[in-house]
């Protein structure tokens, strides 16, 4: 669809790249914002007393509207900039979890958790001395909601679930996992990494309390990424980091702290990050999430079609509500071998557990293979990947 | 690019396919378990030492096949060796297969075949675990 924009494939033209879901490339006009604003637009933001600096913040605020826009969030001022989807869960976990959970707590999660959506819960566990709840999957990779409906209880303090699986591609039913939470008062993080880019998002009618992404899988660049949190939360957490930017008055005595978004960004910014992550909202706005989902689903339902033909083949997640991420074994192959032979034949996959042991062992699975989509794909990559396991098999059998 | 054929020679991929020394072993003088966080894979190894000597070896794991070729290589090669040899053989077996420098190779014998490892440098901790496990155990 979108080939050309990507100049990675000018450099590769062989390049078959299926690891979006890991990261994707960039287009040309992220690249080119960040160079440009090096070039001829360079300094800091909330600082200086000279136009450089205005005309910076002032691109650089522009941004925080374009991505509350993007989302749909009410107030520029619920977008707090982060380095990507870790630093604004642990953000939540440090500064909204201490207020929210205490000793004898439950936090639920789901069995299909990115480390990133584990590991700060259970370190917070660790230190108030609370417990995680795991809502089980049923056989197609799906939460199963019965199973998340009992584990809500009057000792929950708060959901922290992925939107749509990084393995599975499962995306999952959100709106409802937040109403049924919200019934008992309970707040959800919503970990929204694998759907920015793919899905159009709505927070205000998720309902969710935080909904966090990165830039890097979505065309924009790495080390940006979003905490978006309801007003009223954001206004009860302490900072995250303390430092420059996010006070109002200092003294030796006592600090006062900046209003938000400031209160969360201490430090110079990724200022030419956040550039370039306007540009890939730009881009994205520019195709449409209606190409894209329909872009992602022709290429999803033939990568399907095509891989269940092979024999051995056993693909993991098969809900019918998917996103562009198909994992799978084979059966006379570890993934390892085959992403190496994948790779010679320049085709680029994600092989291992994927940042999701607790997964893999709740699918019993070593490691697993995976191909995942983004708009420069083409119907013959497949082809290539089709083509490229049949020379796997010819090695192993 | 390298040949696909280097890395997958018809020895690896019989090892790879049916590892020898491929049990637990309940009288073992030393297990060790490795891991690598990378790719989640996971392996126990099993040591029979009398005497200073390996009198037997085994492993118990999965993983791909060039970790499971190189652990089951390596179990043949460590039957019979001194622990003094067990170092010399792993120093010759790292070099090997991080650089594709050739030396001790009658140490190493049909472990020779894992050198095209060296031109994949996200495979060397694939062909390596097995053998960090087995110093880590003999050290102890």
């Amino acid at each position: 669809m979108s080939k050309k924009d990507f100049p990675i494939f000018d450099k590769h033209p062989s390049l078959v790249f299926l690891d979006s879901a890991s990261t994707s490339q960039k287009p040309r006009s992220v690249i080119d914002a960040e160079l440009q604003f090096y070039n001829n637009d360079y300094a800091n933001v909330h600082r200086g007393i000279y136009q450089l600096s205005e005309n910076a913040t002032a691109v650089f605020e522009e941004t925080r509207r374009k991505a509350a826009d993007f989302i749909h969030a009410e107030y520029a001022h619920e977008i707090i900039f982060t380095k990507g989807t870790t630093e604004s869960i642990n953000l939540v976990a440090q500064c909204f979890g201490c207020l929210q959970i205490k000793s004898g707590d439950e936090i639920i999660l789901s069995a299909m958790e990115h480390h990133a959506n584990i590991i700060p819960w259970q370190q917070l566990c660790e230190r108030v001395g609370s417990t995680l709840k795991i809502i089980s999957l049923n056989k197609s990779g799906e939460l199963d909601l019965d199973a998340y409906e009992k584990l809500l209880t009057e000792k929950t303090k708060l959901v922290a679930v992925i939107h749509v699986s990084n393995v599975l591609g499962t995306i999952n039913p959100i709106k409802k996992i937040i109403a049924r939470a919200h019934a008992k008062n309970i707040p959800v993080l919503v970990d929204g990494a694998q759907a920015v880019g793919h899905l159009a998002i709505d927070v205000q009618d998720l309902d969710c309390d935080f909904y966090v992404f990165s830039a890097h899988k979505m065309y924009g660049p790495t080390g940006v990424g979003v905490l978006y949190g309801k007003t009223a939360h954001l206004d009860v957490m302490s900072p995250y980091q303390t430092g420059g930017n996010m006070i109002r008055r200092v003294t030796f005595e006592k600090t006062e702290f900046n209003v938000l978004p400031y209160k969360f960004e201490a430090g110079t910014p990724n200022i030419a990050g956040v550039i370039g992550f306007g540009a890939a909202i730009d881009y994205i706005n520019q195709i449409g999430f209606e190409k894209i989902q329909s872009h992602d689903n022709k290429l999803l339902s033939y990568a399907t079609s095509e891989l269940e033909k092979i024999s051995g083949l056993k693909i993991f997640g098969t809900s019918k509500n998917k996103s562009g991420v198909i994992s799978f074994t084979v059966d006379c192959a570890h993934a390892h071998d085959i992403a190496t032979i994948l790779d010679q034949l320049h085709i680029a996959v994600r092989a291992g557990h994927h940042c999701a042991m607790p997964l893999m062992d709740y699918l019993n699975v070593p490691a697993l293979t995976r191909v995942s989509f983004g708009i420069y794909n083409e119907l013959s990559d497949i082809d290539k990947l089709i083509l490229g396991l049949d020379k796997v098999r010819k090695i192993f059998t | 690019m390298s040949d696909l054929r280097e890395l997958y020679q018809e020895l690896i991929i019989d090892h790879g396919r049916h590892p020898r020394n491929l049990k637990r072993m309940d009288d073992a003088s030393v297990s060790k378990e490795g891991f690598n966080p990378l790719c989640g894979d996971r392996l126990t190894l099993f040591l029979k030492i009398d005497n200073d000597k390996i009198i037997d070896a085994s492993f118990e794991g999965n993983g791909c096949a060039i970790s499971m070729a190189s652990a089951s290589l390596m179990t043949e090669c460590l039957k019979g060796k001194t622990i003094t040899e067990t170092q010399k053989i792993f120093d010759a077996f790292h070099l090997l297969v991080t650089t594709g420098t050739e030396i001790n190779m009658q140490l190493l014998g049909k472990l020779a075949v894992l050198k095209g490892v060296c031109e994949y440098p996200s495979r060397v901790k694939c062909a390596t675990l097995a053998w960090h496990t087995m110093i880590e155990a003999v050290e102890k």
